[in-house]
């Protein structure tokens, strides 16, 4: 039987077509107006002189200028920072309370509530508590000193203030914990009583039996996590204008990425580029590049990931 | 069907892409491109309900801006006018790009003002100036240099700003406050107290380019820099007083000793709270605008406290008297539903004594006319005089309107905050490389 047997006629295929099309259409339309024309729209702009009121053509000049502006290459630094070294402590933090959170035999649902709780305040509030909390004369560096350690200045010291936004990070991890907790606690029993039975010790278990099983929303958080580091903006901005103590008021000169620079993000500079320099041309092509490094690590993690799992999302 | 369906797309894209480009275009009528009513203004303007969004927020300032407008309302019973509060230059911005600006607008910032100019958001407001005969010598150069830009007034000074120096005559031990940075610097050491382990008690002056006010812009007039050169490129590597004042202020730092000098200032309270250092007795000199005479009459009453122009450059005499001024700048936004009623709000504001005296009074910042700095109505007292003479100097001095003012003393201030912990080793090398920083943002933005 030849498989012209089987073909539709023509014209009841563009009726199908155009049927599959409509059902489509709400995501089509979606996809349009708030992915396609903006990414459209950007890379439009990226060739102009654009004030937000004006549009001048300028050809290759703002791509030219951003390979010599020294703040977008110190935002760049910053953002990677942020993903290699926030991105797996949020992940290993939150695996690791989730892992605790499974074996407790009483109080669970509190210790989950207290966990989960940091999530739910508010950025700007969690912010500016977790600035005092860290300041050179707040609690934990008055707990730090008690114990003879020298207490860094957090966000006023360009070494210490990205580390002070990890620990922000990972105080407000309860939706990456959640997750986890769900996932651990999907893993069958069996598995671990026949290993047990087999010898395996707990590191054995845990790389053999626990890794693999929920390697799925493993890279689901990875690939957030990185998404959502490389768009880092609030924390940053408000923890260096609390630490800065320069308001936003007239006559004050108030620097992006107090101190130093060092919690400047590209978003942050993207924003400040586009909205206070009111170069919105050359913002564009920090989106694009924040849309081609967004594309890179969620396909390099897709590929680990793809690794790890032996290309079968994560049943092994 | 297939091209059709694509001819289609393309020619959406297109209309919707053009329709963001040309956001904020709208039908209401320009300022000057009307005939003037004939009669008497107030007579001939027909009945209309103009919006004034302006910054002020606190419940005495709202009430200044209320009283003020009174006497319009007087004069123009026919004009209903709405007064918004609270509002930051990036709303108006965004109102003007969504075609819902308000009739007149204020912003605290001469920051803004160029890009403004020129981009369009501000009408120009010449031709009305010129219409009604105003004579803009009324103003101090300096308000009628940070209100114009590239031939267009945009905008028009409502209050000005003046820097000085306060001193708190206690911690002062009977010196007079310097006229010199050689004074400063050893009036600084003379009344700076230490602890047994070094730790400062009290600071004579804070020379950081961190403490508060301490900003490239308003210390820029102690030693008379400028940042432009005639042909608008940066002069801040080429003037030697930039190189003057940084090495001036290093010496000070040093002598603290910069751990010593951070801790200390990350220990006082904050600027705009009673914790002020300045009113708790940290600090025994501080530079500082002329509000804070209005703030130290409420947060900090009982306070025996003087003030006087900010030292200058030992070499520079001449200088002592002026300082830094800058102030609120009010305008027409394109798209003003009433632009002709909204042009006689924004005369009446500007150079009506009596409104600039009611606001002074208030809001305790300069009044932008000579009229009205001179009117026996203006209420002063030593200490606020001082910043009245400092704004009336002939070489006090402004920020150049450009269209990167911000984007310009960010980069300063981010040098000089790198220069005061001493990461920067060749100076000159350091100034060149802001220099060029700001030039090619400059060509960016189309000079």
């Amino acid at each position: 039987m030849s498989s012209t047997t089987y073909a539709a006629p023509p014209r009841r295929r563009r009726g199908e077509g155009l049927k599959a099309l409509l059902w489509m259409s709400p995501w089509l339309i979606g996809f349009a107006v708030f992915f396609a024309y903006p990414l459209v729209a950007t890379v439009y702009f990226s060739f102009y002189r654009y004030d937000l009121f004006t549009l001048q053509f300028i050809g290759l000049d703002n791509y030219r200028y951003f390979f010599h502006d020294d703040r977008a290459w110190i935002s760049i630094q910053n953002t990677l920072w942020l993903v290699v070294f926030m991105v797996p402590a949020q992940l290993i933090f939150g695996l690791g309370v989730a892992q605790l959170l499974t074996r407790l035999k009483a109080g669970a649902g509190f210790f989950r509530t207290v966990f989960y709780l940091p999530s739910l305040v508010p950025v700007v509030a969690g912010t500016v508590a977790f600035v005092f909390l860290l300041n050179p004369t707040g609690p934990l560096n008055q707990a730090l000193e008690f114990f003879g350690i020298a207490a860094p200045d957090w966000f006023g010291d360009k070494d210490w203030s990205k580390p002070g936004l990890t620990l922000l990070a990972m105080w407000g991890i309860g939706n990456t914990m959640m997750i986890f907790l769900a996932a651990l606690l999907d893993v069958p029993k069996h598995l671990y009583e026949a290993a047990a039975i087999d010898g395996a010790g707990a590191w054995r278990q845990f790389r053999s039996i626990t890794l693999p099983m929920i390697s799925p929303v493993l890279m689901f958080s990875a690939v957030t996590g990185v998404i959502y580091a490389l768009q880092y903006f609030s924390q940053a901005m408000i923890a260096a204008r609390v630490a800065s103590g320069v308001t936003d008021s007239a006559g004050s000169t108030f620097v992006p990425g107090y101190p130093e620079l060092s919690t400047l993000t590209l978003p942050e500079w993207l924003f400040h580029s586009g909205f206070r320099d009111y170069s919105m041309g050359y913002a564009c092509v920090l989106a694009l590049v924040l849309f081609v490094a967004s594309m890179i690590f969620t396909l390099i993690l897709l590929r680990q990931f793809r690794v790890f799992t032996d290309d079968d999302g994560g049943n092994r | 069907m297939h091209r059709r369906s694509l001819t289609f797309a393309i020619a959406a894209l297109t209309a919707t892409t053009l329709t963001a480009c040309t956001a904020g275009t709208t039908g209401a009528p320009a300022l000057g491109t009307q005939p003037k009513p004939a009669g008497s203004a107030s007579a001939a303007l027909p009945a209309a309900t103009i919006e004034l969004w302006h910054g002020f927020s606190a419940p005495g300032e709202v009430k200044a801006f209320e009283d003020a407008v009174a006497g319009f309302r007087k004069k123009f019973p026919q004009i209903t006018v709405k007064l918004v509060k609270g509002v930051e230059d990036d709303q108006i911005t965004q109102a003007v790009r969504g075609g819902t600006a308000p009739d007149v607008a204020s912003s605290f910032t001469t920051d803004n003002v160029a890009q403004w100019c020129r981009s369009g958001v501000f009408q120009d407001l010449t031709p009305v100036i010129k219409q009604d005969g105003i004579d803009l010598s009324v103003l101090s150069a300096a308000s009628r240099s940070y209100t114009e830009f590239e031939g267009k007034r945009c905008v028009m000074p409502l209050l000005a700003d003046s820097y000085g120096l306060y001193y708190n005559k206690a911690l002062m031990k009977g010196n007079a406050p310097p006229k010199t940075l050689s004074e400063l610097t050893a009036l600084a050491k003379k009344l700076t107290v230490r602890d047994a382990d070094g730790t400062i008690k009290v600071a004579g002056f804070i020379p950081s380019f961190q403490y508060y006010e301490n900003v490239p812009s308003h210390l820029a007039p102690m030693v008379g820099a400028t940042w432009e050169k005639p042909d608008g490129t940066s002069a801040i590597g080429s003037d030697p007083a930039w190189k003057q004042l940084l090495q001036w202020q290093k010496e000070l730092v040093d002598w603290y000793g910069y751990d010593n000098l951070d801790k200390f200032r990350k220990s006082l309270g904050q600027e705009w709270s009673a914790a002020n250092p300045f009113y708790k007795g940290k600090v025994a000199m501080a530079l500082d605008g002329e509000w804070r005479n209005a703030m130290i009459g409420s947060e900090a009453k009982g306070l025996d406290y003087g003030t006087a122009p900010l030292p200058v450059a030992d070499d520079k005499p001449d200088l002592y008297g002026s300082g830094f001024t800058a102030g609120t700048v009010i305008g027409v936004p394109k798209g003003a539903k009433n632009p002709q009623a909204a042009w006689e709000l924004v005369k009446y504001l500007t150079t009506d004594t009596d409104a600039l005296v009611t606001l002074s009074n208030a809001l305790r910042n300069v009044p932008t006319t000579k009229a009205s700095m001179e009117s026996p109505a203006l209420e002063k007292d030593a200490n606020f005089q001082t910043f009245l003479d400092v704004f009336a100097h002939p070489k006090t001095s402004t920020m150049p309107s450009n269209v990167n003012s911000a984007f310009n003393q960010d980069t300063l201030q981010e040098f000089f905050v790198r220069w005061e912990k001493g990461s920067v080793k060749d100076l000159d090398a350091g100034l060149a490389e802001v220099d060029k920083r700001i030039d090619d943002k400059l060509k960016l933005s189309g000079g």
